[in-house]
């Protein structure tokens, strides 16, 4: 049998998907508490940011909206991959209860299924609200046909880059089962870092944040391309248009290391 | 059934060779701060072949290597040594493939959704098999019916009782026809009429469609009644490989004659049996398994005044109890 390409993929994920949705309306009234309470909690997160910008004129030359944009367009990236692909965080869970072993003998690949597995809606809140933030920056915006480009470029590729840490971190339970909070510390840590102008911390951070951990290309270099802002830290120009090849590796580096965490796997007892 | 008759012209349907897999332990020891990284031989030199249409009985006490081998023809584990071939294909390189022509129930958990009717998992498994409509509405209908599962299609899983649930789990791994069905514990915690309609039911589907049946388990009822075949596994190798029968006479197991005679006597002497047990009237004499009982019978009963007289076939546990407890079964203990 040929090797499938990506459509009957995508099909099964959302098959597996819609059936988690059905089994989770089977209590709607703990769906709908959670939904909630999922998108006031983030919602608060720039509600304290609104708060800061009450007492302060700009946050290091970056005006409220500016700051908008930065964190509107870093939460969406992260909203986009955790609701597609943030089960993939618990894979330790899997692996300790055996689940790991029952999807490996399915005929779907293993990393499809862990990312499908116990799809919530729930996690809408985030993407609603991050949503919201995201276009009130973009009012703020001047607009021409190339920051149009490079504004949904960005948006993919910065669903790529959480994609790739996500599965990337998440793998590191493949050694140690129980590293789901050092996994946390990367991807929910980086986008909180980078819903602020990356100039209010130290250069070592900046640097950290594109060459190791490329962050920065989630929204920074490109919302400065956005701002049309010339580059506070001096980094070239070029890579405020980099952010699809970072993606794109972030991915691609994740991917071999979530093969080699598979051929390492020893399962559990029993 | 075309591509099984393929698989067999080409050699056994499950072939394994020189098998071994290494886990790293890390293990405390007293005064060091490290801890010391030990390399634990879960199962080594394992060869066996399984050819299509055999009922084929996995045995071997806690930690032998049982969940380990099966894990490694199911493609989940990759071996550190030695070769694995199911129908032909590689299982840790091929896996995905490979789950297409296998069907796994590990006994103690569940694939199915906890919370939605049965009807919907089987619906998912459908698409996830890419099974064509008729075909899944064929295979669904004879297992619901075989197994008894009519009404409870639309019932949540969660309400389901054990036994309930198992049958589906079996339904679930038998949708797709495969080739081979692995049983991993699979009347654990069943009740004796559900177990007994279970085994029907493998013993049927090996009939009727010549599915392969690995079983591991605990419960030699289980493969008394359904395997002509018994691969027995210590201590991470293959200590037994032939037929129940076999395995009696390898274990030295013996049969049991219990005689009454009508008054208390001294310690019954004929040739060829030894006594055990001497209870009053009664006595047990033991012979070899594979001897005949007749000449013995016939002895006693010229010699004494026989009431009644019964043979115990031997106990199979004890069988491999024995076939344990041998020391030449084990590794050296310093192999790493």
């Amino acid at each position: 049998m040929a090797e499938p390409g990506p459509a009957p993929h995508l099909r099964t994920y959302l098959q597996i998907a819609s059936l988690w949705i059905r089994a989770a309306w089977q209590y709607p009234t703990s769906f709908v508490l959670l939904a909630v309470g999922n998108g006031l909690i983030t919602g608060l997160d720039f509600v304290g940011l609104w708060i800061m910008f009450a007492h302060l004129e700009d946050l290091d030359g970056f005006t409220l909206p500016e700051v908008a944009l930065l964190y509107g367009s870093a939460s969406l990236a992260l909203a986009v991959a955790d609701t597609a692909i943030g089960s993939v965080e618990r894979i330790g869970t899997y692996i300790r209860t055996g689940r790991l072993d029952q999807m490996m003998t399915k005929p779907v690949p293993l990393l499809l299924q862990v990312c499908a597995d116990q799809f919530t809606l729930r996690r809408l809140g985030r993407l609603t609200q991050a949503s919201i933030v995201f276009g009130w920056a973009c009012t703020y915006v001047d607009w021409t046909p190339t920051r149009v480009l490079v504004a949904v470029s960005m948006l993919v590729s910065g669903g790529l880059v959480f994609f790739g840490l996500f599965v990337g971190f998440s793998c590191v339970q493949f050694w140690t089962t129980d590293a789901t909070e050092f996994a946390n510390a990367f991807t929910y840590g980086g986008a909180t870092i980078t819903q602020y102008p990356l100039t209010i911390f130290p250069r070592e951070v900046l640097v950290g944040l594109t060459f190791v951990i490329p962050i920065a290309f989630v929204n920074w270099y490109p919302c400065l391309f956005l701002l049309g802002r010339a580059d506070p830290a001096g980094m070239p120009e070029a890579f405020q248009l980099a952010s699809p090849v970072a993606g794109v590796l972030t991915m691609a580096a994740a991917l071999l290391v979530w093969r080699s965490g598979v051929r390492h796997y020893t399962s559990t007892g029993s | 059934m075309s591509a099984m008759s393929a698989t067999s012209a080409r050699g056994p349907l499950i072939d394994v060779r020189d098998l071994e897999r290494t886990f790293d332990v890390r293990r405390r020891v007293e005064g060091r701060r490290r801890r010391v990284r030990d390399s634990v031989l879960a199962v080594h030199d394992l060869t066996f072949s399984i050819d299509a249409g055999e009922m084929v009985g996995y045995i071997g006490p806690n930690g032998a290597g049982k969940s380990t081998t099966i894990k490694m023809l199911t493609g989940i584990l990759v071996p550190t040594g030695g070769q694995v071939r199911v129908a032909g294909l590689d299982p840790s390189r091929d896996r995905v493939e490979l789950a297409r022509r296998i069907g796994v129930v590990f006994g103690q958990r569940s694939t199915l959704w906890w919370d939605l009717p049965l009807r919907d998992s089987f619906e998912l498994l459908q698409k996830m098999y890419r099974i064509s409509r008729a075909r899944y509405r064929d295979n669904l209908e004879r297992f619901v019916d075989l197994l008894d599962l009519g009404d409870q299609l639309d019932t949540p899983v969660r309400q389901l009782s054990l036994g309930q649930r198992m049958r589906g789990d079996i339904t679930a791994a038998l949708l797709h026809d495969p080739e081979v069905l692995y049983l991993d514990e699979p009347t654990i915690g069943l009740d004796v009429v559900s177990k007994g309609r279970l085994r029907e039911f493998l013993r049927a589907l090996n009939d009727e469609r010549g599915t392969t049946l690995v079983l591991t388990t605990h419960d030699l009822q289980d493969i008394e009644a359904l395997c002509d075949r018994v691969i027995v596994i210590d201590h991470g190798t293959s200590v037994y490989d032939g037929s129940l029968t076999g395995l009696h006479a390898e274990g030295g197991s013996s049969r049991t004659l219990v005689v009454d005679l009508v008054d208390e006597a001294p310690p019954i002497l004929v040739p060829g049996a030894t006594v055990r047990r001497v209870d009053g009237p009664r006595q047990w004499l033991s012979f070899p398994a594979d001897a005949s009982a007749a000449p013995i019978v016939a002895a006693v009963a010229a010699s004494y005044d026989v009431a009644d007289l019964s043979i115990q076939e031997p106990d199979i546990e004890d069988v491999i109890r024995e076939l344990y407890s041998r020391p030449e079964g084990r590794p050296p203990a310093d192999q790493r």
